[in-house]
């Protein structure tokens, strides 16, 4: 470049900014980080208190014993909140997690961009938006009431309501993933679209739906509202979900809480450390299932 | 195409044609067509079955059950405007602290971190998002309240000579109200505003940046010419869905929000809200009080569906917008 010899070249450092826009800049880039750093110590503190205070909780004796009856009475016990929270979560997720994974189907395969899957789409987005407490009143309606008695199955059908939104959309991204190449191979062969939908586009999509079922049920597990209002609340074992109330971890941490007793509070703690490393181990399960099955994204 | 045209006729190959796969096919498209209208279903059944099983409460005074400031189950009297008061108030808080803080954890993720310590944030994030309320209300019930509490004082009596905002933040001796509530709403609604303002921000062209950048703009100069005046709609939606979540929340704030049945001004009262009064009340109700209890809920479940309906409509209409006019 000729023309430029004998000039300087133009800075580009930024070294010679005004005061006022370097300024500017700076204190712009130092809010934005401090705005993380009020993210994060909530969840510092969280994970602090909860592991701090619910570890002298655990004993042997809290995951087998029956919970004490008095607020008062000091001593281990979260058995039957252990079982209720997976039996309850596990037949949510039986129940759901079906109608979701096919109702996803209808979105990705069938519908597409018809008007009725296009307004499936965005009511299953307002479905996730709907307090966990309505689901809960609206089973206390049309079940609880119905059947006289509050029962761990009315708490598995409020919260495979609530997952099931989740477990459709994710399940439909999941599917949007899938090669088309698969599905024109497929019919290609001859299959009909009922055996490519379940034989290859189910399979090649199963490590994305199965973490993002997971997540539902890591999400479903620490539900309280809609336990609150259906299930009731029990001390014992009750294996099975249709014999009367029952109880979850959630609901514990709930009751114990809003208790001024030391011996209930750190029951409350010691539940939260459960209910949180039951949640934490559903969350990482999904993240390792995601990572390492991973449909290579073209 | 005939078939004795080649040699050597192929063997019989099924193709899945005879009749039976056909009917198969016509069955699997009804399931699926079905499973895909639940969703439908579910709402619906909701609104009406609610709706059906609260009208004896909303029924026996509706003007009073919508803009009545008494709550007195004993004597059937049903207004629940303090608890719609309370909603708006600890949401309205809640975003305040909320949507300035997930923007600039968005644009940090987005715009300002290297690319390895990008994981560790979106974890932090996500992680955030996994906690159960009603850890959240344990945490702060038992932990946040009897440390704030003196800063509420301290704030209060700061506050005192300033015609207006000696009402809003006046004397207290408690921390269980709508501030503290707000505050742990604003700790929740973090990760979903975060989330989809991160996809609102992806949409920016990369040639709006670099175009920024190569005029000389410093990153602030580029983030405020460049991203935000694109993302505007999105941000808007994003903060909706948020302002939805922070409204339907439940457990945390019935822990933490003390449960007055009354209206105040004063932030540092304790109030309640409509989700928080539902679930606090909920167990010891029975007849009218548990229907009108349920009328909350459907009045609850109106608000927080048209925000996310709009929200959503105002998310996808921006991202519309945006690819339409570069892509």
């Amino acid at each position: 470049m000729t023309t430029l010899q004998g000039q300087t070249p133009p800075d580009l450092s930024g070294r010679n900014l005004s005061f006022r826009r370097a300024f500017a800049n700076r204190a712009a880039t130092t809010l934005i980080a401090l705005c993380v750093l009020v993210a994060a110590l909530p969840l510092a503190l969280v994970a602090w208190e909860v592991v701090s205070k619910g570890a002298s909780a655990w004993s042997l004796a809290w995951f087998i014993d029956e919970i004490p009856r008095n607020y008062r009475t000091e001593g281990p016990g979260m058995g039957p909140a252990i079982l209720g929270t997976l039996t309850i979560t596990g037949m949510a997720a039986l129940l759901s997690i079906p109608i979701g994974v096919l109702g996803a189907v209808y979105l990705n395969e069938y519908g597409k961009n018809k008007p009725l899957a296009r307004f499936i789409r965005t009511m299953a987005d307002v479905m996730t938006g709907v307090p966990s407490i309505m689901m809960g009143l609206f089973i206390y309606v049309g079940y609880v009431i119905v059947i006289g008695d509050k029962t761990g199955f009315g708490g598995a059908l409020a919260l495979a309501c609530l997952m099931l939104p989740i477990v459709i959309r994710s399940t439909e991204e999941m599917l949007r993933l899938v090669p088309d190449e698969l599905r024109q191979a497929s019919s290609g062969l001859g299959a009909r679209k009922w055996r490519t939908t379940l034989g290859v586009v189910l399979p090649a999509a199963s490590s994305g739906i199965t973490s993002g079922s997971l997540l539902a049920v890591a999400r479903a597990a620490g539900e309280t509202a809609p336990i609150i209002v259906t299930v009731g609340l029990t001390y014992i074992y009750k294996p099975d979900l249709f014999d009367g109330q029952n109880t979850t971890l959630a609901a514990q941490i709930f009751r114990n809480a809003s208790q001024p007793f030391a011996a209930s509070q750190e029951r409350a703690w010691g539940a939260a450390l459960t209910l949180i490393a039951i949640v934490f181990v559903f969350t990482i399960l999904s993240r390792i299932i995601a990572a390492r099955f991973a449909i290579d994204k073209r | 195409m005939t078939t004795t045209a080649s040699p050597e006729s192929p063997p019989q190959v099924d193709l899945g044609g005879e009749a039976r796969s056909r009917r198969t096919d016509k069955g699997f498209t009804g399931l699926v067509t079905f499973a895909g209208l639940t969703v439908l279903i579910v709402l619906g059944l909701i609104l009406v079955t609610t709706s059906v099983q609260a009208w004896p409460a909303i029924a026996h005074d509706p003007i009073e059950f919508l803009t009545g400031t008494d709550w007195v189950p004993g004597d059937e009297i049903f207004g629940t405007l303090p608890f719609l008061y309370g909603t708006l108030v600890t949401s309205v808080i809640a975003m305040v602290v909320a949507v300035p803080v997930s923007i600039g954890i968005a644009l940090f993720i987005t715009e300002v971190a290297h690319r390895r310590s990008r994981k560790y944030i979106v974890t932090i994030v996500d992680l955030l998002a996994t906690v159960p309320s009603v850890v959240f209300g344990l945490v702060g019930s038992i932990v946040l309240i009897p440390w704030v509490t003196p800063i509420y004082q301290w704030w209060a009596g700061l506050m005192a000579p300033i015609p207006g905002l000696n009402a809003i933040f006046d004397e207290t001796n408690t921390g269980r109200n709508y501030f503290t509530a707000g505050l742990i709403l604003a700790v929740m609604c973090i990760p979903i505003i975060t989330s989809i303002s991160r996809e609102v921000f992806a949409t920016v062209p990369e040639i709006d940046k670099q175009g920024a950048y190569a005029l000389g703009a410093t990153r602030w100069e580029m983030i405020k010419g460049a991203i935000l005046p694109h993302s505007f709609g999105g941000l808007v939606g994003a903060s909706m869905l948020g302002l939805g979540r922070a409204m339907g929340e439940t457990i945390a704030v019935a822990l933490v929000i003390g449960g007055s049945l009354t209206i105040g001004t004063n932030l540092f009262e304790p109030g309640n809200t409509m989700a928080a009064v539902i679930a606090q009340q909920f167990g010891e109700s029975s007849g009218m009080h548990t229907e009108a209890l349920i009328g909350i809920g459907v009045v609850l479940f109106a608000i927080t569906v048209l925000i996310n309906f709009l929200a959503r409509t105002v998310v996808r209409r921006a991202e519309i917008k945006m690819k339409g006019a570069h892509s």
